[in-house]
């Protein structure tokens, strides 16, 4: 046991903070710090300083392009990302398409797909979500039948988000009709120009256009684009939803954000003190700062098990569930701060105008609280992750 | 005891259900929303047609002397519209406190539009340092030569942007918190020195910042007495507060009925969602959440009819009931409609994002749970 960092560690620390105030653009940061939307180029570039710098594809073994840094590093690495407010990095390519590719895919798969993801010129979004299959996922419908060299794609995804901007999409899609749906789905890439393809927007209650629906119209995919082995996909899927897990709790932009709040109502005075002094209120951020801590350690206990050799496992649905809870109660804590002042609602536009109504960081307050209600919804809704714990688990 | 409304009442009821159904389809209020004055003028002629709009204030104001029970009635059924026109901030809010306070002149010539639908109100009661404290007042109230000047700044004044005249509170004595020394005035919205930034809020509806410069006030324009505007002002957020939770009631049962449909249709793993048990239980608590809110909702209108010795105090508990369950079942009920609820298209997110809004107008339940215990 023991919690302190090597001297190498905190050297590793201070070589991230001098790469922050040198290399974070200003333009990206402004934009960041006033909670204002970004523009698809500012997140590409902030990956490419990233991925120059050796720091994007931290999770990738070495011989795929990864860095080799340690899990302390990594740790650290997200830690002052975070703690800086830099954009969040978009996963579908570097999280889960990558991974997939260099654990399953064949050496010509890995040539053609590996280099894009890594200097982020291809963008990926990922199509699993069906109308009729949410937390039913298995049950999807989208079908691929194989017309010689080529699948004939038809079928819908939705909840993909940011299909807008991508060039790929990664499917599960049904190659078979079988007795046990998940042995019929197949793990397909698909170009996103390919002809048949359709993306509609989905807008959602914080007036955002970040997910989509997206039509397959008898869409062409040579056969070359199937990963593995056809029916493989599930065990695809499980494989990639573990991954997506792991770093589903957010620790450092809670904490960051979790510190904002402190800032903030310790300066917002409420008749003779501070909001902060008041105690219903201090109490409510002590709780979600316990809860924060106690989930930081769950992640470090896991990452350590995964460091001395252990795969990431059912344990990180706990990470998924307290992780999402605490987003949400953080960002209720926001709006409760704000009181009248979380009321106004603002174009993107009129906030990107200096137009904000009230303190200038009202304006982002109301929309994320919206926005983290897809949390506990989306990678598995906190109900199935549940039913992982209390099956995988408890063996209940 | 009764709980059952009488003949009257049971009509009203039924009337503002029927134009909720039949004149208030969820596209209709949509485009209402999204038009640019943010709801419908033909709606609100309705309603005075309709005799609504009077319903409550007294008959030496031109109105038929209901009570707050007959606003509750209302402003239940037009929670379960979602229904956008400012009944809360022109009739409850502004038309109660004229009835209530008002001089015969200000209520024969603002009260006798409101009742034909001529005119809009706003009242300007909250400060951006002021959170709930009704009594944290800065802007400022000197009379001159028989007027009053007024400087200062409202924040989120619901309504503001459609208003012909708004109700502010100022100061004229005492310190920032100090209950004496508020003062209420009647300000026309185009009169020199008012500037009001308007914006929609999250709910679908309009506020406005409102700027005073040098605003001069005939002294004809005070409302109640000077100084002694504390009172006056509590009474009328009191009474919104009554009706901002009945119509969170009306909400909250569209929400978890909603809901409950939904689950019954819409399969995974070869069954309704609905079979799950885990979900069961939890839209059983969001039932008894509703049910709870609906009987203080009952209690508290009754008391503050009858003039009881704890209305204040039932108020402050039922608004702290009413902003647990809007909370609990909103967010639930996005929750279980999973992916879809937190879609602009679907109902129930709007109904969220209102319920949202009205767990803090007029206080949150950190706020009334502590008014609870020193009342």
């Amino acid at each position: 046991m023991d919690l302190t960092f090597s001297k190498e560690d905190l050297d590793f620390q201070a070589e991230v903070r001098d790469f922050l105030t040198s290399e974070y653009p200003l333009g990206i940061k402004e934009k960041q710090d006033k909670r204002l939307p970004l523009e698809k180029e500012d997140i590409i570039s902030w990956q490419k300083i990233l991925a120059s710098r050796g720091w994007f594809a931290i999770n990738w073994p070495k011989e795929h392009g990864g860095t080799g840094l340690t899990p302390t590093q990594i740790y650290i690495l997200q830690n002052e990302l975070a703690g800086a407010n830099t954009p969040v990095l978009i996963p579908f390519g570097v999280n889960m398409c990558g991974p997939v590719v260099y654990t399953f895919g064949t050496e010509e798969q890995k040539k053609k797909f590996l280099p894009g993801i890594l200097n982020s010129d291809t963008w990926w979004c990922q199509g699993y979500s069906e109308p009729g299959s949410g937390s039913d996922l298995a049950s999807l419908q989208t079908k691929a039948e194989r017309k010689g060299d080529a699948y004939l794609v038809n079928g819908t995804k939705t909840w993909t988000t940011l299909a807008q901007h991508a060039d790929w999409i990664f499917c599960l899609v049904r190659t078979e009709t079988t007795d046990i749906k998940q042995e019929g789905i197949s793990f397909l890439l698909i170009d996103m120009k390919s002809k048949g393809v359709e993306v509609k927007p989905i807008i959602t209650i914080d007036g955002a256009h970040e997910v989509n629906m997206v039509y397959f119209d008898n869409v062409e995919v040579p056969t070359t684009n199937l990963i593995g082995e056809e029916g493989q996909g599930w065990n695809i899927a499980k494989f990639l939803l573990m991954h997506e897990r792991t770093g589903i709790a957010g620790i450092a932009a809670l904490k960051r954000e979790l510190k904002r709040l402190k800032e903030i109502s310790s300066d917002l005075i409420v008749g003779e003190a501070s909001l902060l002094e008041d105690t219903n209120f201090r109490n409510k951020i002590e709780a979600a700062e316990i809860e924060l801590t106690a989930t930081e350690f769950t992640e470090l206990r896991t990452l350590s098990q995964i460091s001395s050799g252990g795969a990431p496992g059912p344990e990180s649905s706990i990470l998924k569930i307290k992780g999402t809870e605490l987003q949400q109660s953080i960002s209720e804590l926001f709006i409760e701060m704000l009181g009248y002042y979380a009321h106004p609602f603002l174009t993107e536009a009129e906030l990107g105008s200096n137009a904000s109504i009230g303190p200038d960081y009202a304006g982002s307050a109301m929309p994320h609280y919206l926005n983290f209600r897809k949390v506990s919804i989306y990678g598995g809704s906190n109900e199935i992750q549940r039913n992982v714990i209390s099956k995988a688990i408890l063996g209940l | 005891m009764d709980f059952n409304f009488n003949e009257e009442q049971t009509l009203i009821q039924g009337q503002v259900a029927q134009f909720i159904q039949r004149d208030y389809e969820w596209e209709k209020r949509q485009n209402l929303v999204s038009s640019d004055l943010g709801f419908s003028e033909d709606n609100w002629k309705t309603f005075a047609e309709l005799g609504w709009l009077g319903i409550s204030l007294s008959e030496e104001s031109g109105g038929f002397g209901g009570t707050a029970l007959e606003s509750m009635i209302i402003m239940e059924e037009f929670g379960k519209g979602l229904v956008v026109e400012p009944f809360l901030e022109t009739i409850i809010l502004c038309s109660g406190l004229i009835d209530s306070c008002g001089t015969e002149d200000q209520k024969s010539e603002i009260l006798d539009q409101v009742i034909a639908g001529d005119m809009h109100l706003a009242l300007g009661f909250t400060e951006p340092q002021s959170r709930f404290n009704l009594a944290d007042v800065t802007t400022e109230a000197k009379l001159q030569d028989g007027s009053y000047i007024v400087n200062g700044f409202k924040s989120v004044v619901m309504n503001g942007p459609n208003a012909n005249k708004l109700i502010i509170s100022t100061r004229t004595t005492g310190n920032q918190a100090e209950k004496d020394g508020i003062t209420l005035l009647v300000i026309d919205a185009n009169q020199e020195g008012v500037s009001l930034r308007n914006y929609p809020t999250v709910d679908g509806r309009r506020a406005s910042e409102l700027t005073l410069e040098n605003v001069k006030i005939p002294s004809s324009c005070l409302l109640g007495s000077e100084d002694q505007g504390f009172q006056l002002l509590e009474g009328a957020i009191d009474n919104a507060t009554l009706a901002i939770c009945a119509e969170a009631v009306g909400a909250m049962e569209v929400l978890y009925k909603t809901t409950v449909e939904y689950t019954k249709t819409r399969e995974q793993f070869g069954q309704p969602i609905g079979k799950f048990q885990v979900l069961q239980h939890r839209m059983v608590d969001m039932f008894m959440e509703y049910e709870q809110s609906k009987s203080l909702l009952y209690m508290a209108t009754i008391k503050n009819v009858e003039g009881s010795q704890d209305a204040k105090k039932s108020i402050s508990g039922l608004k702290y009931q009413v902003g647990k369950a809007a909370k609990f079942i909103g967010q639930q009920s996005v929750q279980l409609h999973g992916g879809m609820g937190v879609t602009d298209e679907l109902n129930v997110g709007h109904f969220f994002k209102r319920l949202t809004t009205i767990i803090s107008i007029f206080g949150n339940t950190d706020y009334h749970l502590k008014r609870y215990s020193q009342l």
